[in-house]
């Protein structure tokens, strides 16, 4: 509100141009200070919670290290070694530090250093992530505007229910049932896994995105098994992303038809699907971009159980494996690469949302 | 007017006339006349309807599911292993001869359980948090805010599995997971709400007769804010459900041989490809119990909030 003030006040005038550049400098740092304090803030809560669920631990960590029948002084060395001896916020001190070196200890499972599996696992997820955004973005928008023009018509009703079922709908079964059907009876895709048995290890990871490496080193067999591989975890995933897409579009579709600029161009004899796509739309794509990232965020969640069924080497299994091995080191890893993630996709769609929304600028 | 008639009992015309009256007579029937036109706009909703009456199934199967059921939920058969679904087992059998039907319907009263438990701990712990900093403000309430955005920056299930690995698994620890993930969006509402009356001049009349500020809060702001987060909790349910289920079918919720519904879909992947119905059937009762919370959810919100329909 004080922003659009200010902009239509630094409009008019003699030698307005330089003022209003000063005005927005001012402006912009105003909103990068806003923007970090807010980050720095959410990424110190990020650290504190899963400082405080590591602390959480009803077994006692020296135990877990050093095991049952280890003699005391090699008991109270540890103890001393881990840090346990230290008021609280040194410890607290020194999970910080080494989180901010990326050290995030060892894997039970694979012995190797979390953060070195973090890097390997996670283009595959963010593969399949994409290619799911890609699908929930393709169909949710269509029929969101569609649901919106029609409200109240059977292709609204249709829509609705589609989208409330994708809501409901446990991901994790979906991608069972779509494996007993598509995979094992009809045989119209890959089963599970990223790419098939044969070509496992067969490309060097270049971009970790089996996709384009696989085209980079011109094998196309293994691009088209990549593919079948993961046309249907990134459908079933891509569903909810169009459910909530589809929600959205059609209620942010349905505020803007109602407003009076569309009965004007309504009026001055322009087509429905002119007024729809050219007046409309552009007026609902700022706030879309925001829910896209929202969506995009809440892939990483579905990933997790998605990605255990259809045995997707990516961060999803990553942790569940974790998970079921008891092994703190990477669920934390793996909750604080989520928590951050989705800080950043919020900070990218503030940063978008101001450079979109040309009342902001 | 005599008493009966003030204290609200149809006196002529019957009940349908009394609660459209133009002229109300009594505080109760205007409370009546509003939840009537309420229902009204409610049920002229089809949607509505069959979500109300999934939920309702949903208690009547897990009240009576020792009537409904067919078969012993636990007992074994191993002559009867992986029967498709029939007549004899309307839903099959599983992998141990248990009858799947009889499993779902006894899986309802965990299910249940689940859900309200989850709402009985999550509600008055984000009610309290939010009421108090909205009533006391100042760095309170920014500190406990930004606890709550912490908090929201999390997907709830990522955040539950990371608490249930430190608890360690079964349906307790699930249950208090899911409850530590579900209160910061209730906190922030309730926040909200308080925010709306704590300028109002009937709290400043409390004070002024000089009660503390517990007081003022648990007697005067909380109840004001209860009907919104028990209708925000009922949006949440079907989130719930499906994390509850998620936890169950990682293994880290409730443990076999319950017939959770998450955890019979866990052991009826293993068999899946020759005994579909062990892990389809199992996940079509969460499919519809969340798609029943979800249609119910959508409709209350469309009677209380007509503009955002």
């Amino acid at each position: 509100m004080a922003a659009g003030g200010t902009a239509v006040a630094s409009r008019g005038g003699a030698g307005a141009a330089g003022r209003d550049r000063a005005d927005r400098l001012r402006r912009l740092g105003r909103e990068v200070f806003r923007q970090a304090s807010a980050v720095g803030i959410s990424l110190f809560g990020l650290l504190a919670i899963t400082f405080f669920i590591g602390r959480m631990l009803p077994l006692d960590p020296v135990i877990a290290v050093i095991g049952d029948d280890a003699p005391q002084s090699t008991y109270d060395m540890v103890y001393r070694e881990l840090g346990l001896d230290r008021p609280l916020w040194e410890q607290f001190a020194i999970y910080v530090g080494k989180v901010l070196r990326g050290d995030f200890g060892v894997a039970l499972n694979t012995s190797n250093r979390v953060a070195d599996d973090l890097l390997r696992v996670f283009p595959a997820t963010v593969e399949l992530a994409t290619v799911s955004i890609v699908i929930g973005v393709g169909l949710g928008i269509p029929f969101g505007v569609i649901a919106a023009v029609h409200r109240g018509r059977m292709i609204d009703h249709i829509v609705r229910v589609v989208g409330l079922i994708g809501y409901s709908a446990p991901n994790f079964w979906l991608g069972l049932m779509g494996l007993v059907v598509f995979y094992a009876t009809l045989g119209w895709v890959g089963g599970p896994g990223r790419v098939s048995v044969f070509y496992i290890d067969m490309i060097e990871p270049r971009t970790g995105f089996l996709l384009i490496d696989s085209l980079l080193e011109n094998e196309p067999d293994v691009f088209w098994s990549a593919v079948e591989h993961i046309i249907l975890p990134a459908s079933i995933l891509g569903y909810s992303s169009t459910a909530y897409i589809a929600r959205m579009t059609r209620s942010f579709m349905l505020e803007q038809l109602s407003q009076e600029y569309v009965i004007t161009a309504r009026v001055k004899g322009l087509s429905r699907a002119r007024v729809v796509w050219r007046h409309a739309f552009p007026n609902i794509m700022v706030q879309l971009v925001t829910v896209i990232a929202l969506a995009y965020a809440f892939l990483l969640e579905g990933a997790v159980l998605t990605e255990t069924v259809f045995a997707w080497p990516g961060f999803g299994r990553y942790l569940t494996l974790g998970l079921l091995a008891g092994d703190m080191n990477v669920v934390l890893a793996c909750t604080l690469i989520v928590g951050l993630t989705f800080i950043v996709l919020n900070l990218i769609s503030d940063i978008l949302y101001h450079l979109l929304d040309p009342r902001t600028r | 007017m005599t008493a009966e008639v003030r204290t609200g009992a149809p006196a002529h015309g019957g009940l349908r006339a009394w609660l459209l009256a133009e002229t109300v007579t009594s505080p109760a029937q205007a409370r009546a006349q509003k939840l009537y036109l309420g229902w009204r706009r409610f049920a002229s909703n089809p949607l509505a309807l069959i979500g109300l009456g999934i939920v309702v199934m949903l208690i009547l199967l897990a009240i009576f599911a020792p009537l409904v059921a067919t078969y012993d939920p636990f007992a074994q058969s191993l002559e009867r292993r992986l029967l498709p679904p029939s007549g004899a087992h309307w839903l099959g059998t599983d992998e141990l001869g248990r009858d799947i039907w009889s499993r779902i319907a006894y899986g309802a009263r965990i299910t249940l359980m689940i859900v309200l438990l989850v709402a009985l701990i999550a509600a008055p712990l984000g009610l309290l948090i939010g009421t108090v900093a909205g009533y006391l403000g100042g760095w309170v309430d920014v500190a406990l805010m930004r606890l709550v955005d912490v908090f929201l920056s999390f997907p709830g299930l990522i955040l539950a599995l990371a608490f249930v690995a430190a608890l360690g698994s079964g349906l307790e620890n699930a249950i208090i997971a899911i409850a530590l993930t579900a209160w910061p969006p209730i906190a922030r509402l309730a926040r909200a709400e308080t925010l709306t009356v704590r300028r109002a001049d009937y709290i400043a009349a409390v004070r002024l007769a000089g009660a503390s500020d517990l007081r003022i809060i648990v007697r005067h702001i909380m109840p004001i804010c209860i009907p919104s987060v028990i209708i925000r909790i009922t949006l949440n349910m079907a989130g719930i459900i499906l994390t509850a289920a998620g936890l169950g079918f990682l293994g880290l919720g409730a443990q076999p041989p319950s017939p959770e519904w998450g955890a019979m879909l866990s052991t009826g992947r293993a068999y899946m490809l020759g005994s579909w119905w062990l892990a389809a059937m199992p996940g079509i009762a969460i499919l519809v119990v969340s798609l029943g919370f979800n249609l119910l959810g959508d409709a209350l919100r469309d009677v209380l909030d007509p503009r955002a329909s």
